[in-house]
């Protein structure tokens, strides 16, 4: 352990962590018909491999990646794919396959454990492609996606986020607390997949059981490449660059990746599933959720299948109580709010709050910005909220652009201490996807000029070509033409 | 003042003032306003819907036109207030309503065949400015979304009337 550079700025806010660690982490009992959403909230869809009548095991591959951002899926129960159609999901609407569980929790028997010091990196990486394991700190990036890279650029660093910085959450703190061994296991295998020669798991100070039982594993592993290291609990410690740089020191240029600087970042979570998958042979079937809030009875961390309809999380741990004014996915900062407590949990789910109007900061009426730099200070990416606002009202890309919004995290730092109470973070949310807008038209724009003068050149031809045809026809009837 | 002393002085000033207006001639002549670059620049900022409603055939011809001066920055509907604007901001002009003359600015829309309807005249296909129809003689005609700019030049050419616009905000991006 030693003493590391703090956050360059950022926010001590009121954890709300206690209620859901009182009690062990229980196992959510499995779902009747799980709902697998083909996006897991990346933002990119897998293909389905299954059709409806299929008959799965617990861990069959029901969906394979097609692209960079998404990942496979595998059946979290046993039983019959019974439809595949679009449903309401965490992110909106998407497609999903569901399937009914017949209880009988039959696994794939093609399900081995993985005898991974035996493969190379490559196969390695390529093992954990096939198991689903996706970043589950909530992003749902692919992970053998971010280790292939990392391989490619040759990182020595890996870090395992266990800081979870952000109010309410607290599955990460759980799984620490009672499977740092499957943390410490899960960081070895990664080291040996993407090549990385030293293993920094990184966990806030006031998690100190989830730190003495992690600072326990890596004793037990006795492995001097992995070390544990306790830093401030400062929101938004936890967002990868941040966290990157509170512990290496080194901040990520921002247009590039952390392997630019020798660093890969994946969460404590995601290290846990390498572990059993390669203990196992399970791919990524469950998670750990956090469910809490006023609203909900009895606050908890519960193991849960993914495909598990959220009002069945809330019913494990005793319905809802009061008055839930609001049933927020993730945590109090950036999380989003849900329409319906039946969509399904992907892998990107880490926490729900049923939140009672007391749980929810009252918002006076916006004023307008007295440019007093509050936000400024507080920004952890070190940009310039009130130009940047500035900018957005006005809709100036360049101006965006220049001062940097493709580097905002969106972690509502400004938003929280601004004391006009300007919903910036939603406003540069907005810009942002104007921008992307804008581009896309543009695109399709210069695409259409391309296109429109490609067929100007093709009319052009035919009728020089028929105009060529013609004279030389009435050459031909005049007699005076070649024959 | 006699004319020995005034004459120096003019004939200085006359001096200057030929050799200022010989520099000024050659920059002239020498550093022109890139033609060329304006029109592209103008182009660019054009939604290349090609669906000459500023009575000019395409979106180059009109950017040709507003750089050479005989168009008006008001002529297009598809771009509506923001290409106005953009325009504006370019050529330091004034920015002012589209004249609906030209027609009114509508949300983005694609045509679609009505494939029970269409009986593969293939009159739209030279119609379409992106070639975004695909078909041939006697075979039914089909849009390709992705590349329709809504500019509504196939729905005249049509016999049977088979075409529709609709709001592209129907239909995934």
């Amino acid at each position: 352990m030693s003493s590391q550079p703090a956050l360059p700025a950022g926010l001590r806010l009121d954890a709300h962590k206690t209620a859901p660690l009182q009690h062990p982490l229980r196992v959510a009992p499995a779902p009747h018909v799980a709902v697998l959403a083909l996006d897991q909230g990346s933002g990119e869809a897998a293909e389905p491999t299954v059709a409806v009548g299929t008959r799965v095991g617990v861990g069959t591959s029901i969906a394979r990646a097609a692209g960079h951002a998404a990942t496979d899926l595998h059946s979290p129960v046993a039983g019959v794919v019974v439809e595949v159609a679009v449903r309401s999901t965490v992110a909106g609407v998407g497609l999903c396959i569901s399937i009914e569980n017949d209880a009988t929790d039959a696994r794939d028997p093609a399900l081995m454990p993985v005898d991974w010091r035996a493969l190379d990196g490559v196969t390695l990486l390529d093992r954990l492609r096939g198991a689903g394991i996706a970043g589950l700190g909530g992003a749902a990036f692919p992970a053998a996606g971010k280790l292939t890279l990392a391989r490619a650029s040759a990182v020595a660093h890996l870090v395992l986020n266990g800081a979870e910085c952000e109010p309410w959450i607290c599955c990460d703190d759980a799984l620490m607390r009672e499977r740092a061994a499957d943390v410490v296991l899960g960081g070895q295998v990664m080291l040996a997949a993407c090549g990385a020669t030293r293993c920094t798991i990184a966990v806030e100070d006031d998690k100190p059981e989830a730190a003495a039982a992690i600072a326990a594993a890596i004793a037990a592993a006795q492995d001097d490449r992995v070390e544990l290291v306790e830093l401030p609990a400062i929101y938004p410690l936890g967002a990868e660059r941040q966290l990157i740089e509170a512990v290496t020191g080194r901040e990520v240029p921002h247009d590039a990746l952390p392997p630019a600087i020798g660093v890969v970042c994946q969460n404590v979570g995601t290290a846990a599933a390498v572990a059993r998958f390669v203990c196992t042979g399970e791919p990524v079937v469950s998670r750990i959720v956090t469910v809490t809030g006023h609203g909900v009875a009895f606050p908890g961390n519960l193991e849960v299948r993914i495909g598990t309809p959220i009002t069945e999380l809330v019913a494990a741990c005793g319905g809802y109580q009061g008055d839930p004014a609001r049933l927020i996915v993730g945590g109090a900062m950036t999380g989003r709010s849900l329409s319906s407590d039946l969509v399904p949990t992907t892998k990107g789910v880490n926490c729900i709050v049923a939140a009672t109007l007391a749980d929810l900061a009252s918002r006076d009426p916006e004023m307008p910005c007295i440019r007093c730099g509050d936000c400024a200070a507080a920004c952890p990416a070190r940009l310039l909220p009130q130009q940047l606002h500035r900018a957005a009202q006005i809709d100036d890309r360049d101006a965006l652009a220049r001062l940097g919004l493709a580097a905002c995290i969106e972690c509502g730092c400004c938003d929280y201490v601004c004391p006009s109470q300007i919903p910036l973070t939603a406003r540069f949310h907005a810009a942002r996807l104007r921008m992307q807008l804008h581009d896309a038209e543009r695109h399709r724009a210069a695409e259409a000029r391309e296109r429109f003068d490609r067929h100007e050149r093709r009319l052009a031809e035919q009728a020089e070509a028929e105009r060529l045809a013609f004279e030389a026809a009435r050459r031909r009837a005049r007699g005076t033409g070649p024959t | 003042m006699s004319g020995a002393t005034l004459l120096p002085a003019v004939g200085l000033a006359a001096g200057l003032a030929a050799a200022i207006g010989a520099a000024l001639g050659w920059a002239a002549s020498r550093l022109r306003p890139d033609a060329d670059s304006l029109v592209e620049q103008i182009d660019a900022l054009l939604p290349q819907t090609q669906c000459g409603q500023c009575r000019y055939p395409g979106c180059r011809p009109y950017a040709e036109a507003i750089a050479t001066g005989t168009a008006d920055i008001d002529r297009c509907p598809p771009g509506g207030e923001a290409t106005v604007h953009a325009l504006a901001a370019l050529l330091g002009r004034e920015p002012r309503p589209v004249d609906p003359q030209f027609g009114s600015t509508k949300p983005r829309q694609v045509a679609v065949v009505d494939e029970e309807r269409c009986i593969g005249c293939a009159l739209c296909l030279p119609a379409c400015p992106v070639d975004a129809i695909v078909g041939a003689p006697r075979f039914m005609h089909t849009v390709i979304e992705a590349q329709c700019t809504g500019c509504e030049l196939c729905l005249a050419p049509c016999p049977v009337d088979c075409i529709e616009l609709r709001p592209a905000a129907d239909l995934p991006a």
